[in-house]
């Protein structure tokens, strides 16, 4: 049995290896670019020979990153904050009433959410150029709240069904107001959800690159994936990579830490106890 | 504290079920009533009714004399234990109990000791700064109890709440239930699909069936002097024997032999629109062996010979099954009750279950002379499943004169 148990520890301790080195490497690599000198970056070492800082001097020294990482993390904060607002009410009523064209509702979004984005690009281009939208933060915001709300519906009345409609009832049995109901029992208990659809939807708006570089064309609101594509060396004839590389460890340090800080309100199994189960 | 009237109450669904039919009931200022039927009769929805978290269809719900069909649940000032107890997972078992303190603005020091008292009279001290989830389906329960009891409520709405228990504890906290509410006096709507739990517990119960109220009546009364086929079957454990029944020259021709009837029943018999097919309703006790019987009392009763399937001795009694030749008794009130598996536990349909004195000496598989009570026997009509034995709301069974 103890042997057993051994053995299948070894088992699964290499498999997680293998896939954590799988998924690290690339992005230690990148770290490791990003403190390399220009000459040598191409050296192939895994860690760098020749220590240096210059390419984060450099990023932050240009306007054009630091400009790029504030449209970066308001245009992605708006976004989100709409999108889960938005989802957690439509999510809500999905879950809890039986209203006219809630399956159409649903099937809609659904659809938006499979719906290819490159198809979308061109059309975008051309009405955001019309209405004086292109290049403006509201014009990125608007396409990514259309497509971060299917996925904020669906995970969002994933967790709303797991609460059990009793406690509502209970709530205003109790003597509270529906709103009440809602902000004191229900809210706090889907916390979680709400949560995990925040960080799911930032990490999407942040990553975006195929509309932030269609619909944007300067500083004014072009986000860091996009700025990134423009990156010259500190010469037009210097190797760019170490910069990129280094920008690149940057715009990871947001998200690790927005994760960090939603991770830990996000407690699994917040509702056992409610209902005899 | 308040009495409850539902006048011509009726609740249709969107979807078109119509799940309570104008149903018309009296509930007394500290009255302990039962809402008991089968499965889908209509219990919780009513319940829902009277607490304001379904709208009434048509009728009118009125609570210590004021109308409130409109109002909404915190304005009725009702509390309600739930079958899934609903519990606040995120709150701990003094925050739960607390909360409707909390919603009606009083102050701490008040809620406090509130909460205390609440949780003294429950057995919950030491338990106040736990969570839900750890504790027991019990002591669960009692939270969703005490956060009922905290506010003294005009009345208390409870939808099985002891459904969830296992046997015994169910034992142990009913009564508890009926300990507390003579202590607290307060008007209280119960709900519950078992029979057992309905007679132990309400000063009167409430008779449910696909919408319709089928009887009220303190449990004694339901029990001895049931209106329809139903409501006999219904209450009782083990149920009521049930076996066909055909009039036959002023006689009653039954499984069991031809029993007499009396000059009443001959009348009402003999009336143009009486059945000619009829089902016969005796209770287990009703039967005795006759060898036990006092001259007396022979004379009142009937005899019979029968093979014994199977005795079991309770100790205080014998529970003896006979085999009876011949037809079922057949009746749609009767096909209810068989399907409601919960419910009612009606005997197979080809044995008869007796209740005789421990002293009987009856055997498995010998032949048993029993004598049944001929006061105590009920007759319905299959048609409508009418109890026809019933005289000026009594049952007089089918000798009487
Ligand atoms: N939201 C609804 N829409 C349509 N029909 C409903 C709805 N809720 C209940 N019903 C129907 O109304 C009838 C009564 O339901 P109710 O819940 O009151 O039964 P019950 O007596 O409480 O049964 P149980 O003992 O199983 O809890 C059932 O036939 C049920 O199918
Ligand atoms: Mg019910």
């Amino acid at each position: 049995m103890a042997t057993a148990t051994t053995s299948a520890k070894v088992k699964w301790g290499f498999l997680d290896a293998v896939v954590v080195v799988f998924a690290l490497i690339p992005v230690l690599w990148i770290a490791s670019l990003s403190f390399k000198t220009t000459p040598t970056l191409t050296d192939g070492n895994f860690i760098p020979r020749d220590w240096t800082l210059d390419n984060y001097k450099l990023i932050f020294q240009t306007d054009q990153f630091v400009r790029a990482l504030i449209n970066s993390i308001g245009i992605a904060l708006i976004a989100t904050a709409i999108a889960v607002v938005l989802g957690t009410m439509a999510a809500y009523a999905i879950s809890r009433l039986d209203f006219p064209g809630k399956s159409l509702l649903v099937g809609v979004s659904l659809l938006i959410a499979m719906f290819p984005q490159v198809s979308l690009v061109t059309p975008l281009f051309n009405i955001e150029r019309n209405i004086g939208l292109f290049d403006t933060w509201l014009g990125l915001i608007l396409p990514y709240i259309t497509f971060a709300l299917p996925l904020a519906i669906y995970t969002l009345s994933a967790f709303f069904k797991q609460i059990p409609w009793d406690l509502e009832k209970a709530a205003k049995m109790d003597g509270a107001t529906q709103g009440e109901a809602f902000r004191k029992v229900i809210a706090p208990l889907a916390a979680p959800g709400v949560f995990t659809t925040a960080i799911l939807v930032f990490i999407f708006c942040w990553n975006d690159f195929l509309f932030a570089i269609s619909l944007t064309s300067t500083e004014r609101s072009r986000t860091v994936p996009a700025a990134l594509s423009f990156f010259t060396g500190a010469s037009q004839f210097e190797d760019p990579t170490g910069a990129i590389s280094a920008a690149a460890v940057v715009i990871t340090i947001p998200i690790i830490l927005f994760v960090l800080f939603f991770q830990r309100r996000i407690v699994a199994g917040l509702t056992s106890g409610a209902v005899k189960g | 504290m308040a009495d409850i009237v539902l006048d011509k109450v009726t609740k249709s669904y969107p979807d078109g079920t119509v799940a309570v039919h104008g149903i018309d009931l009296e509930i007394a200022d500290g009255e302990f009533i039962i809402l008991v039927g089968p499965s889908g009769c209509g219990k919780s929805t009513t319940l829902n009714m009277i607490a304001g978290l379904e709208d009434i269809t048509s009728g009118e719900l009125r609570i210590g004399g004021q109308r409130v069909n409109d109002k909404a649940p915190k304005d009725r000032d009702i509390a309600m234990v739930f079958q899934s107890y609903a519990l606040y997972p995120n709150m701990t078992v003094r925050e739960n109990m607390a909360f409707p303190l909390k919603l009606a603005k009083l102050d701490k020091a008040t809620i406090n000791q509130k909460v205390e008292e609440a949780a003294r009279v429950l057995e919950l001290t030491d338990y106040l700064d736990r969570k839900p989830a750890n504790l027991s389906g019990g002591q669960r329960q009692r939270v969703a109890m005490g956060r009922a009891i905290v506010r003294s409520p005009k009345a208390f709405l409870m939808d099985e709440p002891l459904s969830n228990l296992d046997a015994k504890l169910r034992v142990q906290m009913r009564t508890q239930v009926s300990r507390l509410q003579k202590q607290l006096g307060t008007t209280t709507v119960y709900v519950t699909h078992d029979q057992t739990e309905a007679m132990t517990l309400g000063d009167r119960v409430v008779v449910m069936r696909g919408g319709h109220i089928q009887q009220v009546g303190d449990p004694q009364t339901l029990y001895d002097n049931p209106v329809n086929l139903f409501v006999a079957g219904f209450i009782g454990s083990p149920a009521m024997n049930f076996l066909p029944a055909a009039v036959e020259d002023s006689m009653l021709r039954t499984p069991l032999g031809d029993l007499p009837l009396g000059d009443r029943m001959k009348r009402t018999l003999g009336a143009g629109d009486a059945p000619r097919q009829l089902i016969v309703g005796i209770r287990p006790e009703h039967f005795e062996d006759a060898k036990l019987i006092d001259e007396a009392q022979r004379a009142k009763g009937f005899e019979f010979t029968a093979p014994v399937d199977l005795v079991e001795s309770m100790g205080s009694d014998k529970y003896v099954y006979f085999t009876v030749e011949g037809e079922h008794a057949a009746a749609a009130d009767l096909e209810d009750l068989a399907a409601d598996a919960g419910g009612a536990d009606l005997p197979p349909q080809d044995s008869l279950v007796t209740r005789l004195s421990a002293e009987s000496r009856v055997r498995d598989g010998a032949d048993a002379r029993v004598w049944l009570n001929l006061d105590k026997i009920h007759l319905f009509d299959p048609r409508d499943g009418k109890n026809i034995t019933l005289h000026e709301g009594r049952a007089a069974g089918v000798a009487a004169s």
